[in-house]
Order: C-alpha cells, then structure tokens, then sequence
C-alpha cells in the first residue's frame, strides 16, 4: 500500500479518550488523529477495546472524558450532526433478513435523505459493482454470508459518506471472500472517504495505510505496517502483534 | 416526513411477509368474536336440579312441574338422604338441590307456613346465587298461585306492588349484543399492544437497532414510523370486528360511527405508546411479553367487561382512572348501544388524548439513540 507521506487535514482528533464501564476501563487514554482519504485500521485481541472504541466515534456512545472531534463535530454534543456524514457496517448483521436487497437499499437509502430518483438508479451502480444484480429480488435471509457482507458495505457507503465505520467486517467469511471485500474498500477510498477499519485478522491489517494495534484497552504501537515492522524487526504483521502484544 | 413514511413502508412489508403475522391480524378477530362473545355470558341454562320430594303430595308434584316447565333447568328427581345429597353437589353432577320435607302439603294447609329447602354448589358464587334467584322466583310464583286458589285471594291483594322494569339500549338483556363490543375492546387493546411492542424489540434482538441508531432518524421520527402502523392496523381491526358483530350478533349501531372511530383513532395513541415505552425499556420478546400480560390482565379483570365497576372497593376505582381498556369499553359500549355522541364522550377522549401524550413522550424520551 502506498503510504501517506503527504498528510491531509484530520477528520477524526481523540485526545485522551476514556471509556469506563463501572471500574472497567474500556478504552485508556486513547490519543489519534486519522487523516481524510486514509484506511486506517484498529488492529486487537477480542476485548482489547476496538468496539467501544468505534461505537464512541460513530455517536453510538458517549465517553466517559477526553476530547474528540469526528468529520468537524463533538461526539458529546453533535452526535446527530456525526451521524449525517459517516457510514457504519458493524460485526452484528444489519440488513433486514425479511426484506429482499432491493428494499434494503430503499429502507436506507431513503433514512439517509438519498433523492427519490436517485435511489434505483445509484442502487442498480452498486449491484452491478458487486455482481448482484440480477438477485436484487431475493431476500437477505437466502443470500450467503459473504454476500450480504458486499451488501452491507455497499448499503453503509451508499449515502457518500466522508467517513465509514466497519467493526470487524469480515470476520466469519472466508479468505476469498475476504479478499473481494477488501477490493471493494479500496474503490471507495479511491473516491476520497476515509475508512475507519476494526479487525483482528493480521493479513488485513497490511491492507491498511496506518494501524493502531491495542492491548488492553490502551494503544501500544501506531505507524503505517511497513513503519512497525521495521521498527519491531518484524517480516509480517502476525509477528509483529504477537511482539507487542506480548 | 419523507423518513417516517419509508419506515412505515418497511414496516408494512415485514408485517406482511411475516407467515404468522399477516394471518393473525384477521385471525385474531375472527376468533375471538365468534368464540369469546358465546362463551363470555352471563345467562344460565340447564341448571341441573336435583329433587327430593319427601312428602309426594299433589302439591309437591306441582311444585316441582313449575320446575319441569321452565327452561333454566333440567329436574333430577331421586329420593337420597342428607348425605346422599351432599355427596351429589360435592361430586358436582348437579348445580343445586331442592329438599321438599314431609308435610309439605298439609302445612300449606294449616298453618301457611310450608318450606322448602334448596341446597347450592357455590363454588361459583355468581352461577350459584343467579340459579337460586331463578329458584325463588320459581317457587314465589307457585306460592302466588296458591294464595289466589286455593285460599281465595284476589290478584290486588297479592300483587300491592308490582314492579314493572324495562332495559333500555338492550331491551331484551342480550348479553352478547353487551359483550361483542367488550370483546372487540379487548381484541384492538392485545393486537396493537403486543404487535407494537414485539416489533420494535425484535429489531434490538437482530440487532437492526444499532444500524438505525447511528443513522440520521430522529427518535420522533422512529417512534412514529413504529407507531402508525400499528395505529392502521387496529383500526382495520375495529372495522372488522364492527362487520362481524353486526353480522353475528346484530349488535345494533346506533351512535356514529365516525365518533367511534376517532375515539378509538385517540385510544390506539395511548395503547400503543405503552406498547412502544415497554418496548424501549426490554432487550427481549420475552421481557415485553412478560410485563405487557401483567398490565393486559389487570386492565382486562378491572375494565368492568366481566364485572361491574361499581362494585368495586373505592382503591379499585381509583386504580381504573389509569386503565385505559376501561375507558375505551365503556365509550365503544355508550356509542353503539346508546348513541353517545362526541360531546357525551369529551371526558374519556380528552383522558386517552393526555395518556397518550404522556406514553408516546415516555417512549421517545425513553429511546435511546446513543447510549
């Protein structure tokens, strides 16, 4: 991946983010800007905080302190505003099960305030981008799990939203799979939104400009994979979580 | 608005497509306006009767035809001892007995001073005391029969007072022209209610919820996208139930039926906000279920379908300020029995108009976006 040596302006700034739930601290004192046009991926053991972590900057929840700023707004006061400009595909399946694709995309497409008009026609882009054109007739509930990952993505991008959010996308599919839907990230990075990216598969974590690996609710290592592999004297991303994590 | 409409849409297409649910909104009246108004009466027939005539007298043998004559029971008669008796009634193969002692006749007689003894099951008491009303009537008018012929008493002096009683807006006691509009109470409150309810839970069970909570909807909008409807569907469900109890039952119209329909338009308000409170306050189908029976039962028991509210101790009463099913049986009642108008029912609507300001604002206030 090629790096951003050249830094554009930030649209996400945490400043000592904390999370508590009770006396567990979710979320550490997280510090991180995340610049536009970026993949920047959160990279972690389940538990480590990276939910929180992305439900906090999507207005889902409220920190506990700390200073953050999403695409221009304050997640303590201007969640709804945050709310207009991202889009957010979580590891828990969110498209209705009982509707087909094609109701889907109108449900959501029309609660993002999309022009009438412009719904089918967009829709039938986005189909055909994935291949699924001819099933947009068929109800979610029929269609494989990879599939409707596709489908989720397309539908949480479907509004051009600055920045989107994916909490663990692609956990539960298999590498091919996988792979097609990280082709599918990059054509809509290469339209300028910036990708928000929980994972906890090492491979995808090369795919990512910048990562943040967490442990414990706290960030140990942030820089561009290639940055943290020489710097850890690592030859790929599994060696180098097991040596910071560890 | 464009928003609310296209969750209206969805809603619709799920409520639809759901096997179950598409079925029981027509269902669910069908049933329970054919069966429930038969089965919810108050009227006894067949009062099994068990006779012990222990003085076989012509007189005893009259008594007891007035008793063949009527169509409220059905006479046993045996000849069976005090315990024989007892362990009749305990078995429970008749309703009640009538002991007729030995002299009966000839007490008639000498000293006008003859008894009968009538002895009742009254596991329940509301059957047991109606079948004992029947009795004494029964026998009163035996007795009538036998001041005037046999100890030549004029019909004036038997009759000083005659009581002459007329029912109005149901002249002839039909209780199932006064149950089908209970029940079609009843059947609206349970379909909005529990519809409503298990729908916007379900949505935090598929985990749906979180996908809308971080879209751009706002809680109004939501609720109300959840709301309508539900608000449709029940007042789909009161025109049918309104066809089937004309059909069935002849249940006579004689209020409008425009105010009816604007006082159930008000009513579902308030029913489904508190479908929609319970809902935002669970997490599971089984959580709303729960508490939506608890309250559904006591609103069901206290709403003076089954028993009178004016029998009610006075915290009773109070407690029925806050039920809404007692507001809204009593008002589907006035309308269509007794021809209420809107003016007649201004104080319950403006009570279900507040409770559902109150609901719908608790639900929304309740729902919560971001946590």
């Amino acid at each position: 991946m090629a790096e951003l040596q050249t830094r554009t302006e930030p649209v996400i700034t945490v400043k000592n983010m904390v999370k508590k739930f009770g006396g567990f601290v979710a979320n550490d004192n997280l510090n991180f800007e995340v610049f536009k046009g970026e993949i920047f991926g959160f990279l972690g053991a389940n538990g480590a905080g990276k939910t929180t972590a992305i439900k906090i900057l999507s207005g889902l929840s409220i920190p506990t302190s700390g200073e953050i700023k999403v695409a221009g707004f304050d997640v303590y006061t201007q969640t709804e505003l945050i709310k207009r400009n991202i889009g957010y595909m979580s590891q828990k399946f969110s498209l209705y099960e009982d509707l087909t694709i094609k109701e889907n995309f109108r449900f959501y497409a029309g609660v993002y305030r999309v022009p009438q008009k412009e719904i089918m026609p967009r829709m039938m882009d986005a189909l055909a981008e994935v291949g699924l054109i001819k099933y947009k007739d068929r109800l979610i509930s029929d269609l494989p799990l990879g599939w409707k990952q596709k489908l989720a993505f397309s539908i949480a991008t479907f509004h051009n939203p600055g920045i989107v959010f994916l909490d663990e996308p692609t956990s539960g599919v298999d590498p091919v799979a996988r792979r097609n839907f990280w082709e599918q990230i990059f054509k809509t990075v290469q339209k300028g939104t910036t990708v928000f990216v929980t994972t906890h598969y090492m491979d995808e974590a090369e795919y990512c400009n910048r990562v943040s690996i967490m442990d414990k609710g706290k960030i140990v290592a942030l820089n561009s994979p290639n940055m943290l592999k020489a710097a850890y004297k690592v030859d790929n991303m599994f060696d180098l979580f097991l040596k910071i994590v560890r | 608005m464009r928003t609310i409409i296209y969750i209206i849409q969805k809603e619709f297409l799920q409520i639809f497509r759901d096997k179950f649910m598409g079925k029981a909104i027509f269902a669910i009246p069908i049933i329970q306006m054919v069966i429930l108004v038969y089965a919810a009466t108050f009227e006894i027939k067949h009062i099994d009767l068990l006779v012990v005539d222990r003085d076989g007298s012509s007189a005893s043998t009259e008594l007891i035809n007035k008793f063949r004559g009527s169509t409220f029971f059905t006479v046993h008669k045996k000849q069976l001892t005090e315990n024989e008796i007892k362990a009749v009634l305990d078995e429970g193969t008749v309703d009640l007995a009538m002991v007729i002692p030995q002299k009966f006749e000839a007490s008639i007689h000498r000293d006008q001073n003859a008894k009968v003894q009538f002895l009742i099951d009254a596991v329940n008491g509301t059957a047991g005391e109606l079948a004992l009303a029947y009795c004494r009537a029964t026998v009163m008018s035996y007795s009538k029969e036998l001041l005037i012929e046999e100890l030549g008493f004029t019909q004036g002096v038997v009759q000083a007072i005659k009581i002459s009683s007329r029912y109005w807006f149901n002249p002839n006691m039909n209780y199932k022209i006064f149950m089908a509009p209970g029940i079609l109470a009843i059947l609206i409150t349970v379909i909005a209610w529990f519809m409503t309810g298990m729908n916007l839970v379900k949505e935090k069970e598929s985990g749906t919820i979180e996908q809308l909570n971080v879209s751009p909807i706002q809680k109004y909008q939501f609720i109300l996208g959840k709301l309508i409807p539900f608000l449709i569907i029940g007042l789909f469900d009161l025109s049918f139930g309104l066809v089937l109890a004309k059909l069935l039952y002849n249940v006579p119209f004689v209020g409008s039926l425009s105010t009816l329909f604007l006082f159930t338009l008000i009513y579902l308000f308030a029913i489904l906000g508190i479908g929609l409170f319970i809902s935002t306050i669970s997490n599971t189908q089984q959580q709303v279920l729960f508490v939506s029976f608890f309250f559904v039962m006591i609103f069901v028991l206290m709403s003076g379908l089954f028993t009178p509210v004016e029998n009610m101790p006075r915290w009773g009463q109070v407690i029925n300020w806050f039920n809404p099913l007692a507001y809204c049986s009593r008002v589907i009642r006035m309308v269509l029995l007794k021809g209420s108008n809107i003016h007649d029912i201004r104080f319950e609507m403006l009570i279900m108009f507040i409770y559902g300001i109150v609901t719908n604002t608790l639900a929304v206030w309740r729902y919560r976006k971001t946590s």
